[in-house]
C-alpha cells in the first residue's frame, strides 16, 4: 500500500476544512498539509448554503445582542464561553472573506450590506445574493491553490482514522478512479466533513452529506453530542426537499396556510405588523416555525400535493427587480423544478431536515477527546447552536472555528512525534482489508439502496418535528434491524474503478451509526426544548434534569449508551425563550432592570 | 424523491455504458424507468442505480444545480442532469453519454483532474492592488464595481462548456472558456491588481487567441456566465498587456 507523510491531515474540504487548510498553511508554512476530499472541493456542500452569514457589523448592534440571540434561540443548550468567543470572531472572518474576493452584496456607497435572518434581533447577516455558500466556498476553493504547502487529494474517501499510542496519527483512503487505497500519515487531524442529514427522507442536503466523520470518530470511541437535535427548515420544495433559504423571509416574504392567512401569529409569534419587524412571525427562529406548520397540518389548514402537505411563501410583494437582484437562485429553483414565477405566485413549502447540530465533541480550541483529533463545522459539536442553530451562524461556523482547528492543529502537530509509518502500515491494511471484504461479500442478497430508503422512513417517522416515546423505540428497533441486515450486504459492483456501488454501501454504513445515536439519544431525553419536541408527556422544557449535553457511545453490536454532561452557562440564566410580542416584553424588562 | 414504483408512465434512457475492466470500448445501455413529471434526469439515473443496475456509476451531490457534479450529454447537448426534466425530453428515447471532450473513467464519469489545473494556472485568487489589514476593515466595492464582475464569479465549474467547445474538442491544452471566465472574474475585481501576473495564461499558444469566437460556451452556460465574454475582454485585455509590459521593458531600459 502506498503511504503520504503530512503534518496535519484535514478530511473534508469544505469551508471549514478549506479555512483549516489555509489557516494551517499560513501558520507554519514549512509543514505539509493534507487535505482530503471525497468530491472536488468545490462539490462539497457548503455550496448549497444560501442566506448569508452572521457577523455584528451595524454601529446599533452589539457581540452581546448576538450572543444573547444564539444562546435563548439554542434554548440555553449552548456552551456561553464558546458562544462569546465565536461572536466575536465572526466579523473578523467576513472581511478576512471579504479581502480574499468573496462577492459580498453591497450598498450603494460600497459597503457591506447585511440582511435580516430568523431569531436574529439585528440585521448581522452578511450575504452574497442567495448563493452565499457558493460564493464562500469558491473564493476559499481558489484561495487555498496560493499555498504549496497544501496537498490536495481530490476524490478520495475515507474509509478508517489510523488510531496508534492513544493519538490519531492519519487515515485509511480509497481512490475511487483506481479503487487502490493509500494510508495518509500525520501528526493531527482535522475532521471538516460535514452533516448528516441524508439520514432523513425529505432533506436540503446534498447526497454526500452522509456523516462519514462522525461515525468514524464514533467508532474509535468518540461519544457524539446533543445527536437528538435535527433542524428542520420550515421552508422546503414538496418532494425532494430542495431550500428556498430564510433570507427570502428576510426580504420580506410571508408565510400563508390554504386560507392565504399569515398563521404563525396563532403560534406566539404575532401581531402581524405592517413591516417585517425581527425576532417574529416569519423571522422567528426554526424550530417554532417548522412546530407551527406541524399544527397547521393537524387543523387541515395547509394543502395537499404529491411531495406532501404545503403551505405558500409569498414572496410576490417584493416586485421582480428585488427578487431578482437579492433571491435569484430561489427564483431559478422555483421556475425551473416547479414552473413557478414567484413574482407572479406564492411557493409552495414544507419543512424538511436541513442540519444536524450535534456531532464530535470539542472544547473551544477544536480538539477532541481523542488526542491528535480535530474537529470544525457540522460534523462537530464545539457548542454555539445548543437545541435549535440560528440561521446565518452555521456558515460563521466554519471560518471562526476552521480558523481555529488550523491554527490548534498546526500546535498540536509541532509538540507530537511524526508517525512511524513502518507501524502503522499493518492498522491501514486492515482498515482496507475491511472496506474490500464488503464489496466482495457474498453477503445475504440485501440491497443497501433498500435499506437507505428503510433508514430514511424510520427516522422520518420517529425523529420528526414531534417525537413519542413509542415511536422513537420503534425507530431505534428498526434501525438495530437495518444494522443487522447491513451485514448481508450483496454489491452487484466488485470491480475497481468508480464502484459507486460500494461508495454508498460504506456510506451507508456511516448512516446507520449516526441514525442510531440519533434516535437512542431523542429517545432518552424525556423533555422538549429547541428542536426535541415530545408528545408523550415530556412537553416542557426541563432544565433540573435535562439542561446537560446527551453524549452517545458507540457500543459494538448494541444501541449506543447514553450518558450526559454539563453545559456551560457564564452570563445568561435560562429564562423564557419567547418571540413575537412576548419577547419583546421579556427584552424590554431586561432592558428596564439593567437600566434601574 | 418521488416514488417512481407508483408512475405508471415510462419512458427509455439510453446510456454510454463503459466499465474499464470488462469492456473493450463504450456501449449504450438501454433501460426503461417509472416517471413522473417532476423527475429530473438524474432521478432516473437514481432509480436506474437503485432498483435496475447498481453498477451504473455517474456523480451527483446537491440536486439543485449549484454544486456542478452531474454533467453529462443529454440528447446530445451538455447539461446538468439535476435540472433536465424527463417530461421535457418525450416521448425518448433519451440519449445520455458523458460530457464530450473529457476522457471516459467509466459510464458517466469523466476525468476531471486537466480541469482543475487550468483553474489553479490563473491565480483564481486576488493579489491585493493595495493590501489590507483584517482590523482595516473591509476594501469599499460599489454595487457598479461588482456588477463588472459578478456574473463570471457565477461560474459552478460543471465543465459543459469544456464539452461544447470545438477548440478544446481539437487541442485538449487549450486554457477554456470556463477559467477564461474565473480569470476575468479576478481581473475585473477592483480589489484586484494581479492582471500583469495572468498574461502569460491568456496570451500563450493555448490562451486566449486559440478561441474561434463560436459562442457556443455561453449557449450552453446554466449559469449564464457569459464564457464567450469573458474571452472577449481577455482578447482586448491581452493585446492591451501586451503593449503596456512592452513599454515597461522599455522603461527598465
Amino acid at each position: 500500500m502506498e503511504h503520504f507523510e503530512a503534518d496535519v491531515l484535514i478530511i473534508g474540504a469544505g469551508g471549514a476544512g478549506l479555512r483549516a487548510a489555509i489557516a494551517a498553511a499560513e501558520a507554519d508554512p514549512s509543514l505539509t498539509i493534507a487535505l482530503v476530499s471525497k468530491v472536488l472541493p468545490m462539490r462539497s456542500h457548503t455550496v448549497a448554503a444560501e442566506g448569508g452569514a452572521a457577523g455584528v457589523i451595524q454601529a446599533h448592534d452589539s457581540l452581546d445582542a448576538h450572543f444573547n440571540d444564539t444562546v435563548t434561540g439554542g434554548d440555553w443548550l449552548c456552551e456561553q464561553d464558546v458562544v462569546e468567543f465565536f461572536v466575536s470572531r465572526c466579523t473578523p472572518e467576513m472581511i478576512q472573506l471579504e479581502h480574499w474576493g468573496c462577492p459580498w452584496s453591497r450598498k450603494p456607497d460600497g459597503h457591506i450590506n447585511v440582511r435580516a435572518f430568523g431569531g436574529m434581533k439585528i440585521e448581522r447577516t452578511w450575504f452574497a445574493a442567495d448563493r452565499s455558500g457558493f460564493h464562500i466556498l469558491h473564493t476559499l476553493f481558489q484561495t487555498s491553490t496560493k499555498y504549496p504547502s497544501i496537498k490536495r487529494f481530490d476524490e478520495y474517501f475515507c474509509v478508517d482514522l489510523v488510531v496508534d499510542d492513544g493519538r490519531v496519527q492519519g487515515a485509511t483512503v480509497l481512490s475511487p478512479s483506481t479503487g487502490e487505497f493509500t494510508a495518509i500519515f500525520a501528526r493531527a487531524v482535522i475532521l471538516a466533513t460535514g452533516g448528516a442529514g441524508r439520514v432523513f427522507r425529505q432533506n436540503t442536503n446534498g447526497g454526500i452529506v452522509t456523516g462519514d466523520g462522525m461515525a468514524l470518530a464514533f467508532r474509535h470511541g468518540v461519544a457524539l453530542r446533543d445527536m437528538e437535535f435535527m433542524q428542520y427548515h420550515p421552508t422546503c420544495m414538496p418532494g425532494t426537499g430542495l431550500l428556498f433559504t430564510e433570507a427570502c423571509r428576510g426580504e420580506g416574504g410571508t408565510l400563508l396556510n390554504k386560507d392565504g392567512y399569515r398563521y404563525l401569529q396563532d403560534y406566539g409569534l404575532g401581531p402581524v405588523s405592517p413591516e417585517p419587524r425581527n425576532k417574529a412571525m416569519e423571522l422567528g427562529p426554526r424550530d417554532r416555525l417548522s412546530q407551527a406548520f406541524w399544527h397547521e397540518e393537524r387543523k387541515g389548514r395547509t394543502v395537499t400535493t404529491p411531495g406532501g402537505e404545503v403551505v405558500y411563501l409569498d414572496l410576490r410583494h417584493l416586485g421582480r427587480a428585488k427578487l431578482k437582484e437579492r433571491l435569484p437562485l430561489i427564483c431559478d429553483l422555483a421556475q425551473e423544478f416547479m414552473d413557478i414565477d414567484p413574482a407572479v405566485s406564492p411557493i409552495p413549502v414544507r419543512p424538511a431536515v436541513h442540519y444536524t447540530m450535534g456531532g464530535i465533541p470539542t472544547d473551544i480550541h477544536t480538539a477532541t477527546p481523542l488526542a491528535g483529533l480535530f474537529a470544525a463545522g457540522e460534523c462537530s459539536s464545539v457548542g454555539i447552536h445548543g437545541a435549535n442553530r440560528l440561521g446565518s451562524n452555521s456558515l460563521a461556523e466554519l471560518f471562526v472555528f476552521g480558523h481555529v482547528a488550523g491554527d490548534e492543529a498546526v500546535k498540536f502537530a509541532k509538540g507530537a512525534p511524526a508517525a512511524e509509518p513502518g507501524k502503522l502500515l499493518d492498522q491501514a491494511k486492515a482498515s482496507a482489508a475491511k472496506a474490500m471484504a464488503l464489496r466482495d461479500q457474498k453477503g445475504g442478497g440485501e440491497r443497501h439502496s433498500v435499506l437507505r430508503k428503510e433508514m430514511a422512513a424510520t427516522m422520518e417517522k420517529g425523529c420528526g418535528i414531534y417525537r413519542i416515546g413509542s415511536e422513537m423505540q420503534e425507530t431505534c428497533d428498526k434501525l438495530a434491524e437495518l444494522k443487522r441486515r447491513f451485514r448481508d450486504v450483496t454489491l452487484e459492483d466488485r470491480s475497481a474503478v468508480w464502484n459507486t456501488d460500494w461508495l454508498a454501501a460504506l456510506e451507508l454504513g456511516y448512516q446507520l451509526d449516526v441514525a442510531e445515536a440519533m434516535a437512542q439519544s431523542a429517545l432518552e431525553r424525556r423533555e422538549s426544548r429547541g428542536a426535541h419536541q415530545r408528545l408523550d408527556g415530556f412537553e416542557t422544557r426541563d432544565d433540573a434534569h435535562f439542561l446537560a449535553h446527551s453524549l452517545a457511545h458507540y457500543t459494538e453490536g448494541a444501541a449506543p449508551k447514553i450518558s450526559y454532561g454539563p453545559v456551560k452557562i457564564t452570563k445568561s440564566q435560562p429564562g423564557q425563550r419567547a418571540y413575537g410580542a412576548a419577547g419583546e416584553k421579556i427584552e424590554n424588562a431586561k432592558e428596564d432592570s439593567a437600566n434601574a | 424523491m418521488p416514488d417512481a414504483a407508483l408512475a405508471e408512465k415510462t419512458i427509455e434512457l439510453k446510456i454510454l455504458r463503459y466499465r474499464p475492466a470488462s469492456d473493450a470500448e463504450p456501449a449504450f445501455g438501454s433501460f426503461t424507468v417509472p416517471y413522473t413529471d417532476d423527475m429530473s434526469v438524474l432521478q432516473g439515473l437514481q432509480t436506474i442505480k437503485d432498483t435496475l443496475d447498481g453498477t451504473l456509476s455517474f456523480r451527483w451531490s446537491c440536486r439543485m444545480a449549484v454544486c456542478g457534479s452531474c454533467g453529462m450529454m443529454i440528447n446530445g447537448t451538455p447539461r446538468l442532469a439535476c435540472n433536465t426534466f424527463l417530461r421535457n425530453l418525450l416521448p425518448g428515447p433519451v440519449t445520455i453519454e458523458p460530457l464530450n471532450n473529457f476522457p471516459i473513467e467509466r459510464d458517466l464519469v469523466v476525468s476531471v483532474g486537466d480541469f482543475v489545473k487550468k483553474i489553479e494556472s490563473i491565480y483564481p485568487y486576488i493579489i491585493p492592488r493595495e493590501p489590507k489589514t483584517i482590523e482595516e476593515g473591509p476594501y469599499l466595492q460599489t454595487p457598479a464595481q461588482l456588477a463588472a464582475y459578478e456574473s463570471f464569479s457565477d461560474c459552478i465549474n460543471c465543465m459543459l462548456c469544456y464539452a461544447a467547445c470545438p477548440q478544446f474538442g481539437e487541442n485538449p491544452d487549450f486554457i477554456g472558456p470556463g477559467a477564461m471566465a474565473l480569470l476575468q472574474r479576478y481581473n475585473g475585481d477592483s480589489r484586484d491588481g494581479g492582471r500583469l501576473k495572468r498574461i502569460d495564461a491568456i496570451s500563450g499558444d493555448n490562451g486566449v487567441w486559440s478561441c474561434t469566437a463560436v459562442g457556443i460556451c455561453s449557449d450552453v452556460c446554466p449559469k449564464n456566465v457569459d464564457p464567450a465574454n469573458a474571452v472577449n475582454q481577455n482578447k482586448t485585455n491581452s493585446a492591451f498587456d501586451f503593449f503596456l509590459r512592452f513599454l515597461r521593458k522599455e522603461d527598465a531600459q
